[in-house]
Parts: structure tokens; sequence; C-alpha cells
């Protein structure tokens, strides 16, 4: 009796963990950073996909599906571990999010070399979008340097004679400047690297004021922007030298600094007031069930499941055919929260880009608001390198 | 561009304010390295903790300097507690395993802070009287809220060292850090000693905290941004000396705030511009850890050591 007993239990067991492996079930591993002062993008990013899969009905391409969360905690090495982690243990088809443009540099080659799709949901390093693009690789935010090259566009057309730049001394920060410096070809003053998640900038400040430019450039990502901002309107600039910012100001700094971003511009491909069916009801059911503004990090994350779907459903949930899924993809066959767009040959968005302002709306609440159109179906500067024929 | 003197000085200001901040910090790790032997990694917790006591202090009492002074033992009794309840079995233990603890600590404290007020950084704003600026000189306008941390800071410092060399409990703190075996065998209560230090120290990391809330932003793990630089400063200074943190912190200060300042513009004069825009940034982040490694190089103790260490 006993023997039985134990054999059935064995025999349950067995089928138990077999199961989930003869079931179809779509396994997406999903990194981005949920810990630490730059923990609030990933929950974000992780909130809009969780979104995404309600809006779907749990199913993604009509299958069943699992998302495997990964905190990277803005390290690369950490990231590359958790990517080897997915593959290998947790055999998901696809890895999507990460943040970082240090940390997608060591997540991208590691999928895309194990013939697993990597669905990029922010960071947008040069180096991907160029030589060392892939055809597993696409991503639904944008190059680094798009944003940047519209405010330098702008810029440029208000004719601002001189610019301060300043970003932090990692891979993005150094795209961002080459961008910005792309498209303005007036003076640059002054070009200042900060270390990566700095808290005080005084010392920058003190700098700056001296250099007395007309206006100054930034890009300082999540908390280092909140601290940015506020030490310069502390130092007394805010009035003096106009500030313009990319990926600085947005729906997570701008409740923290409040009046200290008031006014500020900004360049961006999305924004919440963007008037597009899935936009609208993204914005809207994200402040529903969270209850705060959705901010282009989750955007962009809500769209990667999307697109995942699409190409899921596209080749009828047969999995193993990746080369239906890339074909599928690259049609952009669902409805992005920032209206159509199309794909590069790099598998980099051809998108618009506006330029956007911080006001207070009716409700006294602060939001981005767009004020004109910069770029229209704007394309990265590397697709030339990238060696893909579609 | 140029360098003038008005900047050099604002840029000293800067490194002035940095420098006492970090002594605030590094004072209480400092001593309870010194007398309890432990090396405490939590020591940016209890910062993170004070700038959040203070944080909602001052929004229930509506005045920051109200907010700030419950901030302090607030701050004092977490540290008290924490001391009580989990560093105590400590002591005896080696470092190896005192790091393993307090990073442990660490975790539970930004994760406690997370559940409490939410991972998004909170924004608080320098109060009404202490924001604007001041001249310093003609053409020198300094944030008063900076310069008002460095009294704060200046005065703290002068506090303590007539506290530690002019005071019985001082007497007792100098002993315990020199000899911890024979202090406790002359009959002096040795563990309440622990427990008042750790408290002591616990305070002046809040008060750090909570002055730094409104130039940073209040958010789960700042404590650990400023930790790193505190390590270096006790390093530097000597262990379980107030007088070398004081030094060590405002060395630490001046060599990080003017290296990245001028280090830049100075290379850029020997070597080519473009050479000296990459290496500037590096180096100026190197400063620090240079000069660490210099100290450790013909000083191991620190440049002043507490007296006879067991």
């Amino acid at each position: 009796m006993r023997t039985t007993i134990r054999a059935f239990l064995v025999g349950l067991l067995v089928a138990l963990a077999a199961a989930p492996a003869s079931a179809q079930t779509v396994k997406i591993g999903f990194i981005t950073t949920l810990s630490g002062p730059q923990g609030i993008i990933g929950e974000h990013m992780k909130n809009s996909v969780e979104l995404a899969l309600d809006h779907l009905g749990r199913k993604v391409g009509g299958l069943d599906v699992e998302v495997i969360y990964g905190d990277d905690q803005v390290k690369p090495d950490v990231g590359k571990q958790l990517a080897d982690e997915m593959l290998k243990k947790h055999k998901v088809h696809f890895v999507s999010g990460v943040i970082w443009s240090n940390v997608m540099l060591a997540v991208a080659p590691t999928v895309t070399g194990a013939g697993t799709f990597m669905i990029g949901t922010n960071a947008g390093p040069h180096e991907l979008a160029g030589k060392m693009c892939h055809e597993l690789f696409f991503t639904t935010s944008w190059q680094n340097d798009q944003t940047p090259e519209a405010m330098g566009k702008y810029m440029q057309d208000q004719n601002i004679i001189d610019v301060y730049a300043m970003a932090p001394n990692y891979a993005a920060g150094k795209d961002m400047v080459q961008g910005f410096k792309r498209y303005f070809k007036n003076k640059i003053v002054g070009e200042v690297y900060t270390q990566l998640g700095q808290q005080d900038y005084q010392a920058e400040i003190s700098q700056l004021r001296a250099a007395n430019p007309k206006a100054v450039f930034v890009f300082y990502p999540g908390g280092m922007g909140i601290q940015f901002l506020k030490q310069y309107a502390q130092a007394g600039l805010r009035g003096q030298i106009p500030l313009y910012s990319v990926y600085t100001v947005d729906e997570i700094s701008l409740p923290a600094v409040k009046e200290a971003a008031l006014g500020q511009f900004e360049t961006r491909y999305w924004s919440a007031d963007l008037k597009n069916e899935a936009n609208q009801k993204y914005v809207a059911e994200f402040r529903k069930k969270y209850g705060k503004a959705p901010v282009f990090y989750g955007a962009q994350s809500y769209d990667g499941i999307m697109l995942i779907d699409s190409a899921v459903r596209a080749v009828k949930g047969d999995l193993t055919n990746k080369k239906g899924m890339i074909a599928a993809m690259r049609q952009v066959d669902y409805k992005s929260t920032r209206g159509p767009y199309k794909y590069n040959v790099n598998h980099f968005p051809i998108e618009n880009f506006y330029l956007l302002k911080a006001v207070q709306d009716p409700s006294g609440e602060l939001v981005m608001q767009i004020q004109r159109t910069v770029f229209e179906g704007h394309k990265d500067s590397y697709a030339g390198e990238c060696p893909m024929k579609w | 561009m140029s360098i003038s003197l008005a900047l050099v000085l604002e840029q000293t200001l800067n490194g002035l304010q940095y420098g006492v901040m970090l002594f605030l910090m590094a004072a209480g790790l400092t001593l309870v390295f010194g007398i309890m032997n432990l090396v405490n990694l939590a020591h940016g917790s209890l910062y993170m903790v004070g700038a959040y006591l203070a944080t909602a202090f001052t929004e229930r009492t509506g005045s920051f300097v109200l907010g700030v002074a419950l901030a302090l033992p607030a701050t004092l009794l977490v540290g008290v507690l924490v001391e009580v309840v989990a560093l105590r079995t400590l002591y005896e233990r080696d470092h190896l395993d005192q790091v393993l603890a307090t990073f442990g600590l660490i975790l539970f404290f930004n994760e406690l802070i997370a559940i409490v007020w939410g991972r998004a950084a909170i924004f608080t704003s320098v109060p009404q009287f202490l924001s604007g600026h001041f001249r310093v000189l003609p053409g020198l306008p300094y944030p008063t809220y900076r310069a008002a941390i460095i009294l704060v800071g200046l005065a703290v410092a002068i506090l303590l060292w007539v506290l530690v060399t002019h005071t019985r409990l001082g007497m007792r703190i100098r002993a315990g850090a020199s000899n911890r075996t024979m202090i406790a065998a002359l009959g002096v209560d040795i563990r309440f000693l622990y427990t008042l230090v750790f408290g002591l120290g616990a305070a002046l990391a809040g008060l750090a905290g909570a002055m730094a809330g409104p130039l940073y932003s209040v958010q789960p793990g700042m404590g650990e941004a400023i930790l790193i630089q505190v390590f270096v400063v006790i390093v530097i200074g000597g262990i379980g000396s107030i007088r070398g943190a004081i030094v060590g912190a405002i060395v630490v200060g001046m060599a990080d705030t003017l290296g990245r300042a001028f280090l830049k513009p100075m290379l850029a004069t020997v070597i080519s511009p473009p050479a000296a825009d990459k290496a500037g940034p590096a180096l100026a982040s190197m400063s620090i850890y240079l000069l660490m490694a210099a100290v450790l190089f013909f000083r191991p103790e620190g440049l002043f050591p507490a007296r006879s260490r067991s």
C-alpha cells in the first residue's frame, strides 16, 4: 500500500513538473530596475506590462503567458546574470525591458546570441542601432540620439547662440550630447559629464554659473533629474539661464519637483496627451488602476507586450517560427500608444518627436503637454552602419 | 574657461559644505567602529531614516526647525532600538559576520521605507527663511541653506569636541576607543556606553539626513550613496578618532569638490583639451580614493589614529 502511494505521489510530482512544459505558454523575461532610487522607473514599467496583459485577457497571441521579472539594480553584470538565468533556467521565448544603455549592451548580445528575441523597451545605445544590430533585436522606444537631436534642432531653430551641456558619464550620456550636437550647430561653451547616480551638483552648477551660457542642455534621468532640477532652482539659476532637457522632466519627476520644473521644455516621441485610441485607453486605465499618471517608460513597455502579442498571433502560436515573427514585427501590426510608426532596417522606430512643456492643468496637476512637432518620421543616424537586409 | 578667485572661493565653500555633511556621518561611524569594534554598514540607513522622519515631522508641524528637532531624538531612538535588538549579538563575532548582518539591515530599512512612504522620491523644499542667497563677497552669491549647513556642522563639531575632551562621558568614550577591555574591568557599564554611543552616532547621521533632505531627494537607498565616501573619511582620518573624522571629512569634501571643478581645466593646460575632457572626470571621480591610497601607504593608521588601540 505504502509503495503504491509513494509511486502515485512520485507520478503526480512528475506530472506536475512536466505539465507547464507540455502546455503552450509564452514565457517573457522582463528585466528592469526594481530596487533602489531608480526602482520607481521599474515600477512604472512593470505596472504597464501588467496592464497590457490585462488588456489582452492575460493571453499573448492567444497563448497562456508567464512573465518573469528581474531586477538589474542598474548593474550591467547583474543584468547579464538575469538574462542567463532567464534563458537557461526559465527557457524564455522573449527577453524584454531594460532601462539603462550600459545594461542593455550587456544583456542584448547575450539574449540574441542564444537565438532568443530581445524586445527593448527603453535603452537605445548607438552600438545596437549600428554595427551590432541583430534580426532578433527590436525596440519599442528610440535610439538614444533621436530625442536630443530633436532638442538640438529646436534650440538651433530658436537661434540660441551658446549652450552648456551636462549629462551623466555613461553610454547614454555620451549618446545624448552627441545627438544634441548633430543638430545644434552653434557654440557649445561647456560639456560636462558627472558621475552616474551623483547626488550633489553644486560644484558643477558653480562652474556653470561662472561660464554664463545663454542656455543649458541636460540629460538627467530618474532620481538624478530630481536632484539636479532642485539644486538648479536653489542656486537661483532658473530665472536666469533657461534650462532645456531630455528624459529629465517627466511624470516621475514632476510630482517630486513641482514648481522647480514648471514651464520646462523637453522633447519626446510620446506624451500622455497624444490623441489616439490606444494611448487614451492606456492613459485612462493606468490612472484608474494605479492612481497616478503614466510615463513614457511605461508606454514603451506596454507597447513591448503588444508587439510580442502581434508576433505570436501572426505565427498562430508557433513559437519556433522565428522568421515568421521577425517578419510580423517588422510590419508593426499593433496599435501603439504613440500612434502608427515604422521600423527602420535596424529595428529601431521611425517616429515623430514633439516639443513638450511642463504646464499646470485645470485641476492643478503638473502635466507634460505637446507644443509642436519637431520631427516627423525621424530616423536614427546609425541605421546606415547596420548590415541587416530585409 | 578661466578660473577666477570668486569661483575658487565658491567651490571651497561647496567643498566645506560637503565636508561637514560627511563629518556628521563619519563621527558616529568612527566612534562605533573604534569603541565597539563593529563595522556598521547600516549607518547610511540611519541617515535615510533621519531624512524621512524630518520630512514627515516637518509636514505635520509645518516648521522645518521643529521637524528636524523632532527627527533627532526619534532617530536616536531608532538607533538605540537597532543596537539593542540586532547589533548586541554581533560584538563578539568577526567583521565578516557584522558586514553580512548590517548589510541585511540596509535591505530591511530600504524595504521598510518603501512600504511606508513608497519608492517615489519625496520633495522637500528649503524652508522659507533659509531660501535665497546672501553675498559672501560682491559678485559671489551663495545659497543661504548651504551656508547654514556649514554653520550647523561646525557647531556640532565643536560641541562634540567639548563632549569628548571635557566631560566624564567623553573620557569614557575615549578610554573605550583606546582599550575596551580595560575600561570594562574598571567597572564602567560598557553595555550602556555602547548603546549611548550608537544612539549618539545615529542622531548625528539623522541630522545629516534631515539637512540633506531639501538638497537631494528623499528616497529609499539614499544612504548608500554617501556611505562609501564616509568610509573613505574614517580610513583617512584614523579609526575611532573624532579629530580624524573632522580633518578627514574636510579633506575628502574639498578633494572631491575641487577635483570635479578644476581638474579638467587644469589638465587642459598640460595635455590636449579633448584628452583632458576624457581624463578630467575620470580622475576627479578617483581623487578621493587616490588620496585614501596615499594615506594608507604613508600612514596606515590614518592621519589621527586613536591612541594605543588594543
